[in-house]
């Protein structure tokens, strides 16, 4: 028992390791879904595919030989504008009908990418290039790979940047009104139509960028690859308190380790039913999220 | 005209499924999509008294233990998922019912008495479409009465404002278990009914592609409205063939054309095809539903 302690240990960190990585992933995809859903109260649905999108803009940047650095601008270009297009001419035509049409609007837009994906593509895998020489470090007897780090990095840096724009800026003072009240946002000469917009190219850019982080780590792309990460990126804004920026990537760091634990522990069968089980979880004991205030309900 | 049959059979099945799930989502206005997971406990539920322990009786007594075992098994599981989810409102309730849906295909995928990911073969050829449409016409008429009588008209108030309802005197959380329940129950019966047709399942058949189908049939038709489920049922299991008839092509993009039509629908005519009002055949139904 003594000497099996260490090998347990160990291999806790390598799946705390890998779990910060595919957690900062979610977290990258939740902030858009958090984003969304705080400013319309909408559940976007079709979030995992603008995921999809960057993940495959970038894959074909990688392939035409461009260098890996223009494929994260090109697919958070890509997917922010399809995004906007999304809105502009789906979402707010329905904004007015209630939750429950746009959410149904939302469900079909995540159907149409995925099957249009499908059919313009196929539906076979496809590789990503291998651009980075992998290297591993190790500390004691776990091993981190850069594209882990090169994630952690990106994330971090998504992040903060985004906690910027939103704090301290002109347009992210407009974003935070808008979602506390439009309507007074609108009566105090906000565009908030415009500000909606904005939200949406932001949120699913940095979907974007994670398609193409994830492109790097697990090497390949297809078009139903966003429907599942899609689902757990929202499981972790709520996990975190949807509405919430920290929230999200808080929520997707705890997600992330949770499923690594219970690949690595358990069965891997039942990775995804984890994340669900959280969800329901969650929303029973503690509504909110980890990190939400309660809000009482006015008739 | 084993082809046309073989569509008969199908479309009964789904009207079943649809009209379970216009009861929960149309009528009692709680969003449910998980209707597919249901689906598949029925069907495995009855699929496995059918390999394992079948009585030594005719099948068609056989089939009838078998839809009420998919009955009450899917209700249960509907009644464990309903009582910590329906204290959820709207979108919430939408994404934790997909979750429980999803979690018990992983399940089924993970027991391996019922062939697993393998899937389930064997099962005896019990139903036909003589009992398909037995089952439609007694979903019909067990909904029917239902939405006639004080509790299904409770059922109803709890989708027209829950809050009013509450003040009213109604006890809303009783009557959505309710609905849930019975509509889960419905989709155990239609799961029975196909396990024993098809002889064989699969946990892929039943993906949450399943529940947004089963869903689009009832926006379809008109969310409240179960004469609009059944049309909504029989157009979208008669226009895959049709397009399959019109080229290879069409019908490989057959989801791109379902989820456009979803789109137009929300944004054209959100309320389907008949809205909340029923189809009138010979005054059976009455006028004054609106």
């Amino acid at each position: 028992m003594d000497d099996q302690l260490p090998s347990i240990f160990w291999d806790f960190c390598q799946y705390l390791v890998n779990g910060l990585a595919q957690g900062s992933i979610y977290a990258l995809v939740a902030l858009g879904y958090t984003m969304v859903y705080g400013i319309i109260k909408l559940i976007n649905f079709a979030h995992g595919e603008f995921f999809m999108i960057g993940a495959f803009i970038g894959l074909y940047v990688v392939v035409a030989g461009y260098p890996l650095w223009l494929a994260f601008p090109m697919a958070m270009l890509g997917s922010g504008l399809v995004a906007v297009l999304v809105e502009r001419f789906l979402y707010r035509p329905i904004r007015h009908a209630g939750r429950i049409p746009a959410l149904i609007t939302a469900l079909g837009i995540s159907f149409f990418f995925q099957y249009l994906g499908q059919g313009l593509l196929g539906a076979d895998p496809k590789p990503f290039p291998n651009v980075l020489k992998n290297k591993s470090y190790h500390i004691g007897q776990v091993s981190i790979e850069s594209t882990q780090l090169i994630i952690m990095g990106v994330t971090i840096f998504l992040m903060a940047f985004l906690y910027w724009l939103v704090n301290h800026t002109r347009i992210g003072k407009a974003m935070r009104a808008t979602s506390f009240d439009k309507n007074a946002a609108e009566l105090m000469g906000i565009n908030t139509n415009r500000i909606i917009s904005f939200t949406f190219f932001i949120g699913a850019s940095w979907a974007g960028a994670a398609g193409v982080l994830v492109g790097i780590y697990y090497n390949t792309v297809e078009p139903m690859m966003g429907l599942i990460p899609g689902l757990k990126a929202f499981i972790a804004a709520v996990l975190g308190g949807i509405g919430i920026i920290p929230g999200a990537f808080l929520g997707g760091i705890v997600l992330g380790v949770a499923e690594n634990l219970v690949v690595g522990f358990w069965v891997s069968t039942y990775r995804d039913a984890v994340a669900f089980l959280i969800l329901i979880l969650i929303l029973l004991v503690r509504p909110n999220g980890l990190l939400g205030k309660n809000v009482r309900e006015k008739v | 005209m084993d082809y046309a049959a073989h569509l008969a059979l199908n479309a009964g099945i789904f009207m079943i499924l649809a009209l379970g799930l216009n009861l929960i989502n149309g009528k009692c206005g709680q969003f449910s999509l998980g209707h597919a997971g249901f689906w598949a406990i029925g069907a495995y539920t009855s699929a496995a008294y059918g390999v394992y322990f079948p009585l030594p009786v005719p099948d068609a007594v056989n089939l009838f233990i078998g839809c009420l075992l998919g009955f009450g098994a899917a209700g249960l599981a509907g009644l464990l998922i309903g009582i910590p989810c329906l204290r959820l409102r709207g979108d919430y309730l939408a994404i934790a019912t997909l979750g429980f849906g999803e979690i018990i295909r992983i399940i089924i995928i993970n027991i391996d008495a019922v062939g697993g990911p393998r899937g389930f073969t064997g099962i005896p050829k019990w139903s036909n479409l003589f009992w398909v449409y037995v089952w439609v016409v007694i979903t019909i008429i067990l909904l029917a009465n239902l939405s006639r009588s004080s509790h299904g008209r409770a059922i109803i108030s709890v989708r027209e404002d829950e809050i009013a309802a509450d003040s009213m005197g109604i006890y809303t959380f009783k009557y959505k278990t309710l609905a849930f329940v019975i509509g889960a129950g419905l989709a155990g019966v239609a799961g029975s009914l196909f396990a024993h047709s098809q002889q064989f399942l699969h946990p892929n058949g039943f993906t949450f592609m399943w529940s947004v189908i089963i869903l689009l049939m009832i926006i379809l038709g008109g969310m409240g409205s179960y004469t609009g489920s059944i049309i909504g049922a029989i157009i979208l299991t008669l226009l895959p063939e049709l397009l399959r008839l019109l080229g290879e092509t069409l019908s490989n993009w057959r989801m791109v054309i379902y989820s456009v039509l979803l789109i137009i629908l929300m944004l054209a005519r959100p309320h389907g095809i008949l809205g909340k009002k029923e189809f009138n055949f010979f005054g059976l139904f009455n006028k004054e539903a609106k």
